[in-house]
């Protein structure tokens, strides 16, 4: 029974935090139609920044997310500035492939750079600490991280339902030119978007480095589960996103721990062709 | 009268490219019968692979740029291909070619049974579920005792030989056995470029829609790509683990390797007979030159360059070489309509 609890609350904290990496996706995917490949690589980007803030600055975690949100909206703005805007609309998959050179770009410089050394931030405030829940033994930072991303899509929810600028996404979303011909500027929609998407991903990231250790491949699973999130989830659903990340995470704690731990993927991934196949445009999209 | 020019036009184009390509196979065999030409050397090991990932490149190409349907689950069946020659050698101890057949039979039947639910999808969801297929295959195979499991199947060092396809002294046989490989892949895209099923896969890239009112029953044809596409694939599968003397699962069945598929595909041109030669004589010398001579700038930087050539391409023409071509006059008329896909002239 307490194995159970235990295995239960990993899930789910796994799951909050693949649902905020996802978000950023999702969205990017539902407005534009890209599936951005360097999603990964943004993230690890995002923790090696965090990373050499604390090194260097001694600055924690808990604080330094608001800069690696702010440097990845900016890096994923300006990729779009730069390299997707003047795909789109080429080929079949260009930005996607495009996109993909960067991935490989930017893991390789970062191997360059830092080597392919793991590298764990020590000395953080919340390092070892751990938290008694239901007899479960929790490790704080992880919780901290999971309980800040499902404010962080909370916050992203409510943006996009209810403010101005939120509207004008959702307009350009469903209708690209009806939107313009209403006065949104879309290119800065897109702009923004892309912005969004790699601050989620950035904040994600940066709160991710006071727990998990950081190398230039520390990208490439979370884009897959972010990739199987958002097509599970149906695209630019933020709720569905968070429910397909939710039941990904469950199924993978859950399959690792009482099937075999090298089959927790295999379960994800076989659960994602199973659902798709049934409902091609995954759970709760339409 | 335009029509007649056209269709004249086109059988030229025909005869050129006929002559081009008995050229080229003329070349490149009689580099093996010229001393010194083709040996132990770098140079060697340089065209071996270049003809390898052309011969990949257009097997994904019968699927990929011909009918449309972009797939990142080629790795599968490359290792599927892979296995079958390995599993021969080296759990039945026997010749490879039996088992060079079987992996290809079972990696064109694997296909059709993936194939069969997920040409259901379309699109971004089509690509994302060959992903996940890639993703199963691998920790599966990575798992699977019987086949060797992690550590992969490592081949004993027996004499060269044509009959079991391995040498280790030269590389004149891989050179051969590699130009063989190219010749009959290329040789069954240009067979069947002009026959019914290549216009069915070009008529179902167009539109599925308007190719199945004219009664192209869409899925036979998408199912028929698929399978000689993975069969084909198999083959070059099995042709890189006799060449690399060993098969593990993250190096035949990684989305890494998916991606070379696709990437020299595109490099080269999509749907184009020459794109997929192409592309691989440009890319593969290019990376094993940025290997060696930009080495001293430390670990990964003929990949970053790998990475900034992909963006330029994507960015500037991604028509690939071929694109490029046609925009600066090279090919015809009716090639630049062709190749970019142009239908505003």
């Amino acid at each position: 029974m307490d194995f159970f609890v235990q295995v239960l609350i990993d899930g789910l904290m796994n799951g909050a935090i693949y649902g905020l990496v996802a978000a950023g996706l999702s969205l990017i995917w539902g407005v534009m139609d890209v599936i951005n490949f360097a999603h990964g690589e943004f993230l690890m980007v995002a923790m090696y920044t965090c990373y050499w803030i604390g090194m260097l600055v001694g600055l924690d975690p808990l604080f330094s997310w608001v800069l690696t949100g702010a440097f990845l909206f900016f890096l994923s703005a300006g990729s779009y500035k730069f390299i997707v805007r003047r795909s789109i609309g080429k080929a079949a998959m260009a930005p996607l492939l495009a996109t993909f050179g960067l991935s490989i770009f930017l893991k390789n410089f970062c191997l360059n750079r830092f080597t392919p050394n793991f590298r764990l931030l020590s000395g953080t405030s919340l390092e070892g600490k751990v938290t008694h829940i239901f007899g479960a033994i929790v490790s704080q930072p992880k919780l901290v991280t999971a309980i800040f991303s499902l404010v962080m899509l909370c916050v992203l929810h409510y943006m996009i339902k209810k403010t101005r600028i939120g509207r004008a996404i959702q307009a350009t979303a469903m209708d690209r030119e009806a939107a313009e011909l209403m006065g949104v500027d879309t290119e800065r929609i897109f702009t923004l978007v892309f912005g969004i998407g790699g601050m989620c991903v950035g904040i994600a990231g940066g709160f991710m480095t006071s727990y998990l250790a950081v190398f230039p491949e520390v990208g490439a699973l979370f884009s897959l589960i972010a990739f199987v999130v958002v097509a599970l989830g149906g695209f630019g659903s933020i709720p569905g996103a968070l429910c397909a990340a939710l039941l990904i995470g469950l199924v993978e704690s859950f399959a690792g721990f009482y099937i075999a731990p090298v089959m927790k993927y295999v379960a994800v991934f076989a659960l994602y062709l199973a659902v798709v196949l049934v409902r091609p445009k995954g759970l709760f999209g339409w | 009268m335009n029509d007649k020019n056209g269709s004249f036009m086109k059988s030229k184009r025909r005869l050129i490219d006929n002559i081009l390509w008995i050229g080229l196979i003329a070349v490149l065999a009689a580099l093996i019968f010229i001393p010194g030409a083709i040996g132990k050397s770098t140079h060697t090991h340089v065209l071996v692979l270049v003809l390898l990932y052309a011969s990949m490149a257009q097997s994904w190409n019968i699927l990929g740029g011909y009918c449309g349907q972009i797939s990142f689950g080629h790795s599968v069946f490359f290792g599927l291909g892979a296995y079958g020659a390995g599993m021969a050698m080296v759990t039945y101890g026997s010749m490879p070619w039996l088992g060079i057949l079987a992996g290809a039979i079972i990696a064109a039947v694997t296909s059709v049974l993936l194939g069969w639910p997920c040409f259901k999808l379309r699109g971004h969801y089509f690509a994302i579920a060959t992903f996940a297929i890639v993703e199963i295959f691998g920790r599966v195979f990575l798992i699977w005792d019987w086949i060797g499991g992690a550590l992969g199947l490592d081949y004993p060092i027996i004499k060269d030989s044509w009959s079991y396809f391995l040498w280790s002294s030269n590389k004149t046989g891989y050179y051969t056995g590699a130009l063989v490989l190219f010749v009959f892949i290329f040789g069954v895209v240009r067979y069947i470029e002009s026959r019914k099923l290549g216009y069915y896969m070009r008529a179902v890239k167009e539109g599925q829609e308007t190719a199945e009112s004219l009664g192209v029953n869409s899925t036979k044809v998408k199912l028929t790509a698929m399978a000689l596409s993975a069969f084909l694939a198999a083959l070059c599968g099995a042709f890189f683990a006799q060449y690399n003397y060993r098969v593990d699962p993250p190096m035949v069945m990684s989305l890494d390797m998916s991606m070379k598929f696709v990437l020299i595909t595109i490099l080269g041109g999509m749907g184009t007979f020459w794109g997929p030669f192409l592309g691989a004589a440009v890319l593969i010398p290019l990376q094993e030159y940025t290997r060696t001579s930009l080495a001293f700038l430390g670990p990964g930087v003929d990949q970053m360059v790998y990475g900034l050539l992909i963006i330029f391409m994507m960015v500037r023409q991604p028509k690939g070489i071929m694109g490029f071509l046609a925009e600066f006059g090279i090919l015809g008329r009716n090639e630049k309509k062709e190749a970019t896909g142009d239908d505003a002239s």
